[in-house]
Formats: C-alpha cells, structure tokens, sequence
C-alpha cells in the first residue's frame, strides 16, 4: 500500500508537476487572489493595499454604468448566439447536401476565424466609415450615407455583423460535422413514415443535431462575453460610450482608471453571470437530445 | 411514373439553385471585406478617400504602402516576437499538458480525481477575472512583466486546461494499459515508455492541439498587451494597434500593414487547409 502511494507521488512529481505549476501559477492562484483583491483599493501603483471590506461590490452593485454595460452585453450576447447559430446551422445543412465545390465554400467561410480580432476590428471600421459610406453615396441608399459607427444605434449593430461575420464560418464546421454523423438510414426512415420538409427538420434533424447545437452555442456564448479587441479596434466604446461591452468596461476601471479593486470586482460578477448561464445552457440542452 | 420523376427532378433542380445561390450570396459576403482590404493596400491616400470602390484610381496602384508598412511597423521584428512566443508557447503546452492528462488517466487517487475537476470547472473563467490579479502578482510584486519568456509561460498556463481536457478523453478511450505494461517488463524507464511508447500514439490529438493553439497565441491581443510593453518586444497584434494609432490618417499604409498581418496565417491556411479545419472541429466537438 505504501509502496503504492510511493509510486503514485514519484510519478506525479515526474508527469504532473510541470503541467500543474503552471496552471495553479496562471489560473488557480490569480482567481482565488483575486477575491482578496476586491476587498482591497489597490491603485496599481504602490505595493500598500488598504482593507476596504466589501465596498467595492457595494460600489459595483450601484454603479448605473457597469449594469448599462451588463446589459448591453447580454442583448450583444443574444443576437451574436442567434444569428451565428442559424446562419451556421443553415450553412451547415447546405454544405452536406452535395453542392458543387462544396469543400471549397466550407474553407472559405472559415476564413475570418483565422484573423485576430485586432485586425478584423481594423478592417471593419474602414469598410463602415469608407467603404459603406461611398456605396451609398453611389447608390443613393438612405441608411448607408453616414458611418453606422457614429450613431450609438447603428454602431451597436456594427459590432453584433463583425462577430457574426467572424464566428459564423466555425460554428458551420462543427453544425456540418454534426450532419455528415447523422445517419442516412434515419434520415430516410423519416421519410418514408412520411416526414418532409419543415417537419423533417422540426421532429427528426433538430433533435439529432441537438449536441452540436449544446456545443455551438455554449463555444458562442464564451466567446462572446469576453469579446474586447473587436470592441476596441471596431468602436472603441464609442460613439459616447455608448458601446463599452462588460470586457473593456473592465479593462478601463483597472487600467484606465486605476481602480483595481472596483475593476476586480466588476470581473467577478461577470464570472458568475458567465457560469450561471454557461451550466443552465449545458443543462436544458442536454436534456433534449435524444439516443438516435 | 416517368412524369413525377420528371416533376420532382425540376421541383429538385430549383431548390438545389435556390440553396446554390444562398450559399453564393453568404460566400460573396464574406469575400467582400478581404477584397476592399487587398484593393485599397494598392492605392494612394487621395485615391482611398476619394473613391475606396475605384479599379481606376487616378495614381494608379503601387507597392508603396507595402514598403512603408514593413519598414514602419518593424514587420520583421514583430514576426519574429510571434514566432517565438507561439512557437515555444505551443511545444510546451504540448509537452507537458500531454504529461498532466497521463498522470491523471492512469493513476488514480483522491488527488487526480480533484484536480481533474478543477482543470475542467476553469474553463469557464472568464480572462477579464484572472488579468487584474495576474498583473498584481507577476507585474507588481515579482516585476517579471516585460520579458517574452513570462508571455510564453502565461499562455502555458492559460491553454494547460483545454490541452489536459482533450488529450484525457483520447488517452482514456485509445491507448491500450497493456502496451505500456509490456515495456516495463522490458526494463523501460517511465519517461522512456511515455515519450516512446504513448505520445507518438496521441498524434492526431497532438496535431488538433497545435492549430488551436497556434492560433490562439498567434492572434491573441489582451494577455500580450499586458505583459509588453517595450516596443522590441511586440508581437504582430499589437505592433498593428501601435501602428494604427501613428498611422490611422494613412489609409493606404494602414490597409498594406493589415494585409502583411493576416498573411502569414493565411499562407499557412492554404497550406494546412485540411487539417486545420479538421482540427478545429475535433477540438470543439470532445
């Protein structure tokens, strides 16, 4: 039994202990840290941290702007999972049906999920403020004329296509994997007990693609929350603030403004925004999918 | 018979058109901004604001931008600082996540079983909670910040969860006790019968881990941003943010760099087409 526990602890040294370092270094330690943190008002600069108990959440909780921003984020977060998941899903259904080139397409629309948001954020800003605004000069469409960035409306929905333009192509990959797995013998069960169209769709697809449809919108849901760098290089918060996502609202408390511990407080919040809504998703999707 | 075949080979023919068109549609969007990009990095600033549309711009097109764009943004240097913070990032990551899920396959005790739960429940913390106390620890008290080496580290930290995770479900379900048994009777070291014996055998693993980690690393902007701040050592992201900020009444200029940017991963995409995408769909679906 000793001898066991021996070999147990002399093979972790040797398998475990590199890996685990530097997570516990990385994610354990800072996520616990940082509980202490908020009960702190550390300014970033000098080493002293005064004790200020839970004022920072209480700080947090009245802050009309942090849950301006929550909110914003949340409506974000809706559209961006509705729109990539039915257009990936539509996409998805498309390329497994033989279309021409169809290996083709499926590479190309994968596309902008290799490019940084940084970049992506960049060149969408050139295509609203030039390349939008030219097209409707030329064409005389109304809504086009002036930059959807420099209305706090339009700019919103901006940033709502660029992530959907982005994620649209991965989501695709993962609905197409979902049907190239579905079994043809079903399939044609279905339509053989006279299952068509939409209905075919409705009873038989959708509940077999249910699992794809758990991890899509679970892959969607985390990217979304912590967008920053298409927030940043796309609106930069702007026009008047009026897009700051949860992220850069965050980012700016701490680094910006210097307030460490209001700002960790504000992340903390987000954290459990995130987990409540990441295992209730998981959850209520897993319960309907179905054995095929 | 032969009727309704005809009637539902049209009714087909329309549908597979209309989804055909679709798909076109959809494809031309996504086309659309990487075309304006390309076309634009040719041209002159007047010529931009004039007209970003124009395939006759007045100054016709010019490599100009490309020049100023290297030169300005340090291309080479940036490239290199990606190269050397993904490039390490990723070996180690490989290694040793490789190593932790092992451990935790094939030994089990109370602590595995903890510490597997634990890597799986932080995937859902969220960056934005773990940067401020990150920079407080390794920027305020250890002043390690600053070095590409502690960049490198970060992200094994950061990647160590989703590595562990996928490499334990292949271990668990694809490589045989019996095999590793067999070479410990032939007098095999631990590490002889792991690096022999069982990573070779997580190749397709190994390979989906890489293009998911390269890609994270290579485009990832928050973590660098706060950890560089000397402009030596900035890596591609955020030498384009610095750059824009300098450059951002310059179209011409500012399209070239974004292009020089995107580049070097999409000339790997062209490459590694196949695999990538089979990579990202195998790291997503386990």
């Amino acid at each position: 039994m000793i001898e066991k526990k021996n070999e147990h602890i002399k093979a972790g040294l040797m398998f475990a202990s590199p890996g685990l370092f530097f997570f516990a270094m990385v994610v354990l330690i800072p996520f616990f840290y940082g509980f202490y943190l908020t009960l702190t008002n550390w300014n970033g600069v000098v080493n002293e941290k005064t004790f200020v108990g839970l004022s920072n959440y209480i700080i947090t909780i009245n802050d009309p702007e942090f849950w301006n921003s929550m909110l914003l984020t949340l409506k974000y977060v809706v559209w961006v999972v509705l729109l990539v998941n039915i257009i990936g899903f539509v996409l998805g259904y498309l390329l497994t049906n033989g279309l021409k080139g169809q290996n083709f397409f499926r590479s190309g629309f994968f596309t902008p999920n290799l490019i940084g948001g940084i970049v992506l954020g960049f060149i969408w800003e050139f295509l609203f403020s030039r390349v939008f605004v030219a097209i409707g000069k030329s064409s005389g469409f109304e809504s086009l004329t002036s930059s959807w960035l420099s209305s706090p409306d339009t700019a919103f929905w901006a940033l709502v296509i660029v992530t959907v333009w982005q994620l649209v192509g991965y989501m695709m990959l993962i609905y197409i994997s979902g049907f190239t797995s579905m079994s043809r013998d079903v399939l044609e069960a279905a339509s053989i007990d006279g299952a068509t169209g939409l209905r075919k769709v409705k009873d038989v697809i959708f509940p077999l693609m249910m699992p794809s449809v758990v991890i899509c919108t679970f892959l969607t849901l985390q990217r979304a929350f912590m967008v920053y760098d298409i927030n940043l290089t796309l609106t930069n918060g702007g026009p008047f603030k009026s897009t700051v996502l949860v992220a850069m609202h965050v980012y700016d408390k701490a680094f910006t403004e210097r307030l460490y511990g209001i700002g960790q407080a504000e992340a903390i919040f987000l954290f459990l925004v995130v987990a409540i809504i990441s295992v209730i998703q998981v959850k209520t999707g897993r319960s309907r999918e179905v054995e095929a | 018979m032969a009727k309704a075949n005809q009637v539902k080979s049209t009714k087909e023919k329309i549908i597979s058109t209309i989804f055909t068109l679709i798909v076109i549609v959809l494809f031309l969007c996504v086309l659309f901004p990487f075309v304006m990009i390309i076309l634009n990095s040719f041209k002159a600033k007047i010529d931009i604001i004039k007209d970003p549309l124009s395939l006759s711009p007045t100054k016709g097109f010019s490599f100009q931008n490309f020049i100023d764009a290297f030169v300005g943004m340090h291309y080479l240097r940036a490239f290199g600082n990606s190269l050397f913070v993904t490039g390490f990032a990723t070996l180690i990551t490989i290694t040793f996540s490789s190593m932790l899920a092992y451990y935790l396959v094939r030994y089990k005790n109370p602590f595995t079983t903890f510490m597997s739960n634990w890597i799986v429940a932080s995937m859902i913390i969220p960056f934005q909670a773990l940067m401020i106390p990150l920079v407080s620890i390794y920027g305020a008290k250890f002043g390690i910040l600053n070095s590409r080496i502690t960049l490198v580290l970060m992200h094994v930290g950061f990647s160590m969860a989703l590595g562990t995770f996928i490499y334990q479900g292949f271990i668990k379900s694809n490589i045989p006790k019996a095999l590793e048994e067999a070479a410990l009777i032939d007098g095999a070291s631990q590490y002889g019968i792991f690096f022999k014996i069982v990573f070779p055998l997580l190749g397709p693993t190994t390979a989906t881990l890489i293009i998911l980690n390269v890609l994270a690393f290579w485009n990832d902007y928050l973590l660098p941003t706060l950890v560089l701040s000397k402009k030596e050592l900035l890596t591609l992201p955020l030498t384009t943010y610095t750059f824009y900020g300098t450059y951002s009444a310059n179209y011409g200029v500012i399209m070239a760099a974004l292009v020089l940017t995107v580049l070097p991963i999409l000339i790997l995409y062209f490459v590694l087409q196949r695999k990538i995408i089979d990579g990202v769909v195998s790291g997503a679906v386990k």
